[in-house]
């Protein structure tokens, strides 16, 4: 809003443009592209998207082509990888196992994090007995140590990709339910809130408007954690042979495939799928991190 | 915190209640008071935790009723009445809460059941898994803390200096690294290739089990078995744990007591024992209780992976036989293990920030 102002030599300034007229997500941005290691993961990360989601362009060879006359190669010109047991090329093998396993990691950091996030604010906002409920809830889950938890589940349900993003979202909603709720209360009691309150907006009003955008710093850093949690834990239960099953493949079942090599010259199958997990997760940590800074800089400043 | 290791992942270390909450009472009451006032507390946290850890088991008991079926071995059974005397005598067709009450009246009375799959008594199997676990648990913890702290201590001292760069670095690979696959490449570099290179009988590192075959007892064998598996446990524990080390040892020395120690003249040597890392201790020790307190269970990949029979193993051996009488109190001896540690870090705290007031 501008005064008009009388003086001439005034209103013939031009708008100097001070950091508080830049929006709130332009100051993210450059926050988060001063990190330089943030956006190197950013970039590893597409990078890996686009090459596996891409597969059916990007693979050097068909899937599944068998060719089983000459088995297990090392790795080649032809073959940057080598091949499997089957002939199959390892690296086409890789980029699609890639899919499901980015797939899983996004499909439960997306849903433990709408889940968390919705249980999380309500047990924070109403209090009373069910914050109570909801809070002894996620005790439970604190207790029972998650891979055997994850391993029973899977054991009684029928194991495809779609009930490990279940499963595994089933039990990562916890761990967001806990900070949301506890940012909830710390936010609920603050002077803004408060005088939406007194000015009379509706209790939706007041989430969406006041709660939400405040809380979306601690819900992306939460979310960026899950999907390296779950990407971590689709592997892990995949290599122990609770996971995705053949003739479907992951990263982790790939690793499951060629555990028993080690020492055998097919040793090779061994290292590609676990510098795939390795540098997706360490791609999404930093991204966490630079985003972290993002937010907690600018919730500084603000 | 760290975001965590492979199975460990999901971690969330529950805070202790009233940290940093009105110092001033605890500090006037002195040593007397104070250890009355932490064995209150005690008393008052396993109380509160015998409902959740009730809660827990039954879910888990329920869970596993519905899943598995102990008679699984007698429905081949040509007398149809093995079935039902074997049914009436296990309480098989009771409700399941009735079930679940008889069940923890044996637990308590130390009568665990028989294991369907070996046939051994469940107490038994679960006590040695349990002993072999707190074996490696035991030498990784202490191991991880010593070099947690020392990289802690020095990154912070160092700050952004090149070694400090690179150990950070280092603990981001650390932190993302899954531990099957570690294990795996740790068989591969420390064992098979010094014996394929040196052409050796034996590989310089086992990497099966915890002693050789007619071995026990604490010696050179027992030490061969146990480097690898308990370098895959570090590794990740290092890393978060030296990471969190660093960040403590920071806030402790940004803190106004090291300004003054500083302003009055105190060596810096002495102001960085005595005074910052003291005092970053005390958030280190709850992070690794709580930690310490998930390996119990939690050592399923690296178990598998070395062949060692500790809790891991037993649970993931007793899951594919649809074991009943092992998961039930190997469930609940897990979950007491979690909320002793877990009682443990807040004490720890307490102990070591006289600030902390425990109620």
């Amino acid at each position: 809003m501008t005064v008009p102002s009388h003086h001439p030599a005034e209103r013939a300034l031009p708008p100097t443009p001070r950091p508080a007229d830049k929006s709130r997500r332009r100051i993210l941005v450059e926050r988060f592209l001063r990190h330089r290691l943030a956006v190197i993961g950013l970039l590893i990360l597409l990078a890996l998207m686009i090459c596996c989601y891409g597969a059916a362009w990007v693979a050097p060879h068909p899937r599944n082509a068998q060719d089983i006359l000459t088995g297990a190669l090392p790795p080649s010109s032809e073959h940057w990888l080598g091949t499997d047991d089957l002939g199959r090329d390892y690296l086409t093998e890789l980029l699609y196992a890639g899919q499901v396993s980015l797939t899983v990691g996004l499909g439960v950091a997306f849903l433990s994090t709408a889940v968390g996030t919705l249980v999380g604010a309500v047990s924070g906002l109403l209090g009373g007995w069910i914050d109570e409920v909801i809070m002894r809830i996620t005790d439970l889950f604190l207790i029972i140590p998650a891979i055997a938890l994850l391993a029973l589940a899977m054991q009684t349900l029928s194991p495809s990709p779609v009930t490990i993003v279940l499963v595994l979202a089933g039990l990562g909603w916890t761990v967001i339910a806990r900070v949301v709720r506890s940012q909830v209360i710390s936010l609920r009691e603050k002077e803004f809130v408060q005088a939406a309150q007194v000015l009379g907006s509706s209790r939706t009003q007041i989430v969406l408007r006041h709660l939400l955008p405040n809380l979306a710093g601690v819900i992306i850093v939460n979310a960026s954690i899950a999907v390296a949690a779950a990407i971590i834990l689709e592997s892990t239960l995949s290599f122990l042979g609770f996971g995705i099953q053949p003739p479907q493949s992951s990263w982790g079942n790939l690793l499951n495939q060629a555990a028993g090599l080690v020492g055998t010259p097919k040793d090779y199958l061994l290292y590609a799928p676990g510098v795939a997990i390795l540098l997706t997760v360490l791609a999404v940590n930093f991204l966490g991190d630079g985003l972290r800074d993002a937010f907690d800089q600018q919730s500084r400043q603000s | 915190m760290g975001s965590g290791k492979v199975t460990e992942a999901l971690r969330a270390a529950p805070a202790p209640e009233g940290r940093h909450s009105e110092g001033r009472g605890a500090q006037g009451r002195g040593r007397v008071g104070r250890s009355r006032q932490m064995l209150r507390y005690a008393v008052r946290r396993l109380a509160y935790s015998v409902p959740v850890v009730l809660v827990a088991s039954f879910v888990f008991f329920w869970a596993v009723r519905s899943t598995f079926d102990p008679l699984t071995k007698l429905r081949q059974a040509r007398d149809p009445g093995v079935l039902a005397r074997e049914s009436a005598r296990l309480g098989l067709e009771r409700p399941v809460l009735e079930q679940y009450g008889l069940w923890m009246k044996a637990f308590v009375t130390g009568d665990w059941g028989v294991s369907t799959r070996t046939g051994d008594r469940a107490q038994a199997m679960i006590g040695s898994a349990l002993g072999t676990t707190l074996q490696l648990v035991g030498w990784a913890v202490l191991f991880a803390v010593v070099v947690a702290l020392a990289i802690g201590t020095y990154s912070a001292a160092r700050q952004y200096s090149a070694g400090d760069h690179l150990l950070t670095g280092l603990s981001y690979l650390g932190v993302a690294m899954p531990a099957f696959w570690l294990g795996l490449l740790l068989i591969q570099v420390f064992a098979i290739w010094p014996r394929e290179q040196f052409g050796l009988e034996q590989p310089p590192l086992y990497f099966v089990g915890l002693h050789s075959p007619g071995m026990s007892g604490v010696n050179a064998d027992y030490f061969r078995h146990l480097v690898l598996p308990v370098m895959t446990l570090t590794v990740g524990l290092i890393a978060s744990w030296s990471r969190f080390s660093r960040a403590s040892m920071l806030e402790a020395l940004n803190s106004d007591y090291v300004k003054t120690a500083r302003a009055k003249g105190v060596p810096p040597r002495r102001i960085f024992l005595r005074h910052a890392l003291r005092n970053s201790l005390a958030p280190f020790v709850t992070v690794v209780a709580a930690d310490t307190a998930l390996l119990i269970g939690g050592l399923v990949v690296t178990e598998q992976i070395f062949a060692i029979s500790g809790m891991g193993r037993l649970f993931l051996d007793s899951l594919l036989a649809g074991d009943v009488y092992v998961l039930l109190p190997w469930m609940l001896i897990v979950a007491l293990a979690m909320v002793l540690f877990n009682l443990a870090a807040d004490l720890g705290y307490a102990l070591l920030d006289p600030r902390v007031t425990l109620r």
